[in-house]
């Protein structure tokens, strides 16, 4: 299992709300920074749609999920914690796979096994037990909020990526000329690999040059 | 009281908290599961409903109205409107006029990355498959799922000869999947090149299906034209 974020939350001079929202965006995003949930990261980041779609899922899942465990964090005892929030965490899942299927069967499709697979995303579990147990619903929205969306920011730049020089197009509607040759491999598992590193080199470049100037 | 009698009674206590914990939060999931599932289970099922109506008209152009009949083991039996059955189906499309255009016949078989299941135009007059649909497919994207795009595949489908034979109790030229550019006979698949395993499962089930449901198709045909209306 993926190691948990080192964090302070929860410790100490409780920091403005809307830090907790505005950490997962960029300075606590839990792909470029925390490299959490590489299992959807990688395998449903082939085209923008799928990444978008998977992206707002785990989104719906991390927050529903951090109201509940926050909501009830005085009633759990801490020696089935982590039972406790596997459970509620696999509800909103199912939950989840329920509303998509209701939405559209063409989605449900195209994201397959990986919806299920939300429930071993190790974000959604690292937020329960580092953040939402230990603070109010308030902050806990807030914090699903920014590191939902910090997800699907992650998840979209690999996915528009992929999409874009894998099939040459973007959510579907082609970009390049006709004669482009599609770079099939980046369509494959090993291009997600190639996309992750470009971003993190990309993401880790900008942080550095933010933190020398 | 001594301190050795309170410890069991303070152990007592923490274990009853932890089972009253995850009894209640067991009882609110289950809760919050089942109103969803009661919730939406009428959408999707309509929602499966439309993309199976959308699949038969797609499979069987032309089509104005649709039936459904289950396999009995004697014969193809209709379906009444919002009857179910645990037996094979198949769906008949008939025209303006009420004749038979053809059947939609479901399959499946192993592809690259799990089942794949689809649904095929059969025309029992001329004897050849009208075309396919992919209902369920994790093949992968931009490689495998080039069954559902590629024109020269979905083309050399269309009009994919199934001859019986002369008593028509069994299928002449089963259908053969054959490497990309290959094809010389009517009833050979053209598999598409980076997606060789994907088009070869089509194939190879639409060989299948035909080989079982062909003749008794041919051998039951006035099932579906006597329950035209």
């Amino acid at each position: 299992m993926t190691k948990l974020p080192n964090t302070t939350e929860g410790i100490g001079t409780e920091p403005p709300a809307t830090d907790a929202f505005i950490k997962g965006l960029w300075r606590d995003n839990p792909v470029f920074v925390q490299v959490l949930g590489m299992c959807p990261v990688l395998a449903v980041s082939n085209t923008a749609v799928n990444a978008l779609a998977m992206g707002l899922a785990t989104t719906f899942v991390l927050l529903m999920s951090n109201v509940l465990v926050s909501l009830l964090r005085k009633v759990i005892p801490k020696q089935v914690r982590i039972a406790s929030y596997i459970l509620i965490i696999a509800t909103f899942v199912t939950i989840t796979d329920y509303a998509i299927q209701a939405i559209s069967v063409e989605l449900h499709k195209s994201l397959g096994a990986f919806i299920a697979l939300i429930v071993v995303n190790c974000l959604i579990l690292s937020r329960a037990e580092a953040f939402a147990s230990k603070n109010t619903p308030g902050r806990s929205v807030l914090d699903a909020l920014g590191m939902g969306i910090g997800f699907t920011f992650a998840l979209f730049c690999l996915g528009a990526v992929r999409e874009l020089l894998g099939n040459g197009s973007l959510f579907g509607a082609a970009i390049f000329p006709a004669g482009f040759q599609p770079w099939i491999v980046m369509i494959l598992p090993a291009g997600g690999f190639f996309t992750l590193a470009l971003w993190l080199l990309i993401f880790n470049a900008a942080k550095a040059k933010t933190a020398n100037a | 009281m001594n301190a050795s009698t309170q410890q069991p009674k303070q152990a007592a206590t923490r274990s009853g908290k932890m089972l009253r914990a995850m009894v209640g939060i067991g009882i609110l999931c289950g809760l919050l599961i089942v109103l969803t599932y009661e919730g939406t289970l009428p959408v999707i099922e309509a929602n499966r409903a439309e993309a199976l109506e959308k699949a038969i008209f797609q499979v069987l152009p032309g089509t104005e109205a649709t039936r459904t009949f289950r396999w009995t083991g004697n014969g193809f039996a209709p379906l009444t409107a919002g009857q179910t059955s645990e037996d094979e189906l198949i769906y008949a499309g008939y025209d303006r006029s009420g004749e038979l255009l053809g059947l939609a016949i479901p399959a499946s078989g192993q592809g690259y990355a799990d089942v794949i299941s689809i649904l095929y135009g059969y025309d029992p007059a001329r004897e050849m498959i009208m075309g396919f649909y992919v209902l369920e497919s994790k093949e992968t994207p931009g490689l495998g799922d080039k069954i559902q795009k590629d024109e020269n595949f979905i083309s050399n489908i269309t009009s994919l000869s199934v001859p019986l034979n002369e008593d028509k109790t069994a299928v002449a030229n089963p259908i053969v999947p054959v490497k990309s550019g290959q094809k010389t006979q009517p009833w050979e698949v053209d598999c598409i090149s980076g997606a060789t395993i994907s088009s070869r499962a089509i194939g190879d089930m639409l060989s299948a299906s035909t080989v079982r449901w062909a003749p008794l198709i041919q051998a039951h045909r006035s099932d579906f034209t006597n329950a035209k209306n």
